[in-house]
C-alpha cells in the first residue's frame, strides 16, 4: 500500500510545476485567452518534451510512461490553467494506446507522440480542441467512438483559455475502458484547478488586511477554505485512484472513474467559486485570475457530463455490489 | 503508487478472517450494559489467547509487532466480522501505547500485560465540564502530600468508567504556571472512595459515558507518567493514537451501514427514484473518499513515521457522512426508522455525536487552516 507519487511521478511534476511557473504565468494565459488562441511557444515546447506522448508506448514515440503519469501532467497543466491542447492531446493518444486496435495505434500515435497531430476530447454537444483535430474521441454512453476526421461545428464557450466545438460523424469504437480513462484525466486536471484556486486564496486572504487584521485570521474565511481543500483532497483521493485503476486493476475503473467524475465535478466549480468568494470584490473582476480557475473548471465538469451522471453511476454500482455481495 | 496488499499483508489478512471465523462472537446479547460489556472482554480475552489483542504492539509486551497498515488491516477484519471493539480499547489503543512512550520499566512490567488481557480495563480522564476543546484549561487540581498526589475535580465523557480499574488522567499539578507546562499525567487507580461515578445518560437514552468526581482521590508518585509538569506533552501521545487504528474500523461500519440502507432502499423499490439514488451515490461516494483517506494517511504514517494533520479531514467527512446516512435513512425509511428501539432511530441519535467527540468539527477546520494552510491563527 503506497498511495503516494513514487519518486520519478514526483519529479515529473515538481519539473512540470517549475516549467509551467516559468512559462505560463497567468500574464501570458490572459494573452492567450484574450486571443482567444493557444499559446504556441509553450505548446512547440511541451511537445519537444514529448508531454503529449507521456503514455504512449516508445515504439509509437511516446515516453512509454501510464495513466498516472499522465494524470500528473494533467493536474499541472490545470495547475497553470496553460492554453495548450495538451488535455485532448495527450489523453486521446493514452487512450488509444490503451484501448485502440493494433492498426488505430499504427495510425494515430506517431502523429499525436510527436505533436505533428492534434486530438479532441468530448461529447459530441461538447468537445475540447475538436475543431482542426486529425482525430476525436467522443464518448457516447459507456462507449467511446474515435472520429476521424471530425465534422465540427462552432462552440464558443466562457472558457477562453480553451477551444471547444460540437462533433458530428461516424467513428469506429474504442474498446472497453476508454470512457472511464478519459474521465480519470479530466477529473485530474480539476484537481490541479482546485489546487491552483485554494493556493492563490490562501496567498490572498494572508495578505488581504480588514479591520486590521489578516482576513485569513477570522473563522468564517478560515472555515471556507478548509472546505476548499476537503474538495481538493476528495477529488485528488479519487482520480489517483482511478489513474491507478487505470493500469494496475482496470476491473476497479468504472467504479474508480465514476468516483473521480463525481468528486471532480462538483468539487471543481466549488473551489473555485470559494475562491471567487474568498477575494472579495477584486476576485469578481476580468483584472483578477480567479476567474480563469472557475470557467475552466465549469468547462471541465461539463466535459465530465456533470456530477449527477457519475453519482447515479455510483448508486447502481453500489446497489448492485450489495445485491450480489464479493 | 501501489493500491495493493503485499503478500504477506494479504496472508496477514486471510489468517485474521479465518481466525475471525472460529472466534465470532456471535450477535450481541440482550440484556443491559453490563451483559453486554462482559461479553466484549470475553472477546478480547479470546483475542489475547489468540495472540490478537494488540497486533501493532512490539512482541516483548504481547503484541505481534505488526506494521501499520496491518494493523489497519486488523481494525478492518475486525469491523467486516461484525465483532465488537474489544472491551479494553482505550486501554489497548491508548494507555498502553502512551505507557511504552513515557513509562519507567516498573510501569510496562505493572500496566501493560493486564491491558492485553482485559484483566484491567482503562477509561481516560482528560474532558472536563469547561475543559471540551480548550483542553488545556483543564482545572482538576493535583496537589503533592507526602509521597501522594491528591486529586480534586470534575472529569466527563469517560466511558467505560464503571468497569475500569484505571484511568489516565491529566491534572494540574501547578496553578502558577502557564496553562500548558502546569499539567501532569497520572495513572490513578479507580477502586478507591475520592474517586465517585455518575452515569450520564446522552440522547441515545444510554449511559455510554459517565462523570467523574474527584475528591480528594489519591495517587502514589510512582504512578505519574512522563514527570511532573510534562502532563500536555504525555497526553498529546495519547491523543496522537487515538485515531491510529479505530479509523479503519470506522470505516468499515460506514460502509456496512450505507449498504444496509442501500439494501432496505432497494427492498422498498426506492432505487428506482432519481432523487434518491443521487443521494445514495453522494453517500457511496464520500464513504469511499473516507477510505482513500484512510489509505493516504496510513501512506503518510508509514513514510513520515506520524500521521499529518491531514487525518483532521478523514474524521471530518467520515463524521459527517455517517449524519448525512442517518438522516436520509431516517427520510426514506418512514415512522418506523424513528420507533424508540428500532437500530436506525439509535444509529441516529448516536451519529450526533460524531461531529463532535474526538474534535468537533468546528476544531478541526482550525487545525486544517493553522497546520495544513498556514493561516494566521484565527478567533
Amino acid at each position: 500500500m503506497d498511495f503516494d507519487l513514487s519518486p520519478s511521478q514526483r519529479e515529473i511534476k515538481d519539473v512540470a510545476r517549475e516549467l509551467l511557473a516559468a512559462r505560463s504565468p497567468f500574464a501570458k494565459v490572459r494573452v492567450a485567452a484574450e486571443a482567444s488562441a493557444y499559446d504556441a511557444a509553450l505548446w512547440n515546447e511541451l511537445v519537444e518534451l514529448g508531454w503529449p506522448g507521456i503514455a504512449v508506448a516508445e515504439a509509437h514515440g511516446g515516453q512509454g510512461l501510464g495513466a498516472v503519469e499522465l494524470a500528473v501532467l494533467a493536474e499541472e497543466l490545470g495547475y497553470a490553467c496553460a492554453a495548450t491542447p495538451f488535455l485532448s492531446t495527450a489523453t486521446a493518444a493514452a487512450v488509444i494506446q490503451a484501448t485502440g486496435s493494433d492498426e488505430q495505434r499504427a495510425r494515430w500515435l506517431p502523429g499525436l507522440a510527436s505533436g505533428e497531430l492534434n486530438a479532441g476530447i468530448g461529447t459530441r454537444e461538447l468537445a475540447a480542441d475538436a475543431a482542426g483535430a486529425a482525430v476525436v474521441l467522443v464518448i457516447d454512453g459507456d462507449e467511446t467512438q474515435l472520429i476521424a476526421p471530425p465534422a465540427t461545428g462552432e462552440f464558443v464557450s466562457i472558457d477562453p483559455t480553451r477551444r471547444f466545438a460540437t462533433v458530428a460523424g461516424d467513428g469506429e469504437p474504442l474498446g472497453p475502458g476508454a470512457a472511464d480513462r478519459i474521465r480519470a484525466a479530466i477529473a485530474a486536471e480539476i484537481v490541479g484547478v482546485c489546487q491552483r484556486a485554494l493556493d492563490m486564496t490562501l496567498a490572498y486572504v494572508k495578505e488581504r488586511k480588514q479591520f486590521g487584521v489578516p482576513v485569513g485570521s477570522f473563522q468564517a474565511v478560515a472555515h471556507r477554505c478548509a472546505e476548499m481543500l476537503l474538495h481538493t483532497e476528495s477529488a485528488r483521493s479519487s482520480a489517483y485512484y482511478a489513474a491507478w485503476a487505470a493500469d494496475a486493476d482496470p476491473q476497479l475503473l468504472p467504479e474508480a472513474a465514476a468516483l473521480a467524475g463525481a468528486a471532480a465535478a462538483e468539487g471543481g466549480p466549488s473551489v473555485a467559486a470559494g475562491a471567487i468568494q474568498m477575494h472579495g470584490g477584486i476576485g469578481f473582476t476580468w483584472e483578477a485570475d480567479v476567474h480563469w480557475l472557475f470557467k475552466r473548471a465549469q468547462l471541465d465538469a461539463a466535459l465530465l457530463g456533470g456530477a449527477k451522471r457519475h453519482r447515479a453511476a455510483l448508486a447502481r454500482l453500489a446497489a448492485a455490489k450489495v445485491r450480489q455481495p464479493a | 503508487m501501489d493500491l495493493t496488499f503485499s503478500e504477506s499483508e494479504s496472508a496477514f489478512r486471510d489468517e485474521l478472517r479465518a481466525w475471525f471465523g472460529e472466534n465470532h462472537p456471535g450477535a450481541e446479547p440482550e440484556g443491559d450494559e453490563d451483559r453486554r460489556y462482559a461479553w466484549r472482554r470475553d472477546f478480547q480475552r479470546r483475542l489475547a489467547e489468540g495472540g490478537w489483542a494488540a497486533v501493532h504492539w512490539p512482541r516483548e509486551y504481547g503484541g505481534r509487532g505488526a506494521t501499520l497498515t496491518e494493523s489497519a488491516i486488523f481494525f478492518e477484519e475486525l469491523g467486516r466480522s461484525g465483532a465488537p471493539l474489544p472491551a479494553n480499547v482505550l486501554g489497548l489503543l491508548l494507555a498502553g501505547p502512551t505507557i511504552m512512550t513515557w513509562g519507567t520499566e516498573r510501569q510496562k512490567e505493572r500496566h501493560l500485560s493486564p491491558i492485553l488481557t482485559a484483566d484491567e480495563i482503562w477509561c481516560q480522564g482528560f474532558s472536563e465540564p469547561d475543559a471540551g476543546s480548550d483542553l488545556a484549561s483543564l482545572k482538576t487540581r493535583a496537589a503533592k502530600d507526602g509521597d501522594e498526589w491528591v486529586l480534586t475535580g470534575q472529569k466527563v465523557w469517560t466511558s467505560a468508567a464503571q468497569y475500569s480499574k484505571w484511568c489516565m488522567l491529566v491534572a494540574r499539578s501547578d496553578p502558577d504556571a502557564p496553562k500548558h507546562k502546569g499539567l501532569t499525567y497520572f495513572l490513578m487507580d479507580m477502586e478507591q472512595d475520592g474517586v465517585q461515578i455518575r452515569p450520564l445518560r446522552q440522547i441515545t437514552g444510554e449511559p455510554e459515558f459517565n462523570e467523574l468526581f474527584l475528591d480528594g482521590a489519591r495517587v502514589p508518585e510512582e504512578n505519574v507518567l512522563g514527570g511532573v509538569g510534562n502532563g500536555w506533552k504525555v497526553a498529546l501521545t495519547t491523543l496522537m493514537n487515538e485515531r491510529a487504528g479505530l479509523g479503519f474500523f470506522l470505516q468499515v461500519r460506514l460502509r456496512q451501514l450505507l449498504d444496509r440502507l442501500i439494501e432496505e432502499a432497494a427492498g422498498e423499490g426506492l432505487l428506482e427514484d432519481p432523487v434518491v439514488a443521487d443521494r445514495l451515490g453522494e453517500l457511496h461516494l464520500r464513504t469511499e473518499i473516507v477510505r482513500l483517506g484512510a489509505y493516504r494517511g496510513l501512506t503518510t504514517i508509514e513514510k513520515y513515521g506520524q500521521p499529518g494533520p491531514e487525518g483532521s479531514l478523514t474524521k471530518w467527512m467520515w463524521s459527517d457522512t455517517n449524519q448525512r446516512l442517518t438522516q436520509l435513512a431516517a427520510e426514506l425509511l418512514g415512522p418506523g426508522a424513528l420507533r424508540a428501539g428500532d437500530p436506525w432511530a439509535y444509529e441516529l441519535l448516536r451519529a450526533r455525536g460524531n461531529s463532535i467527540e474526538g474534535g468537533t468539527t468546528e476544531v478541526l477546520k482550525n487545525i486544517v487552516a493553522e497546520r495544513v494552510l498556514g493561516l494566521p491563527k484565527s478567533r
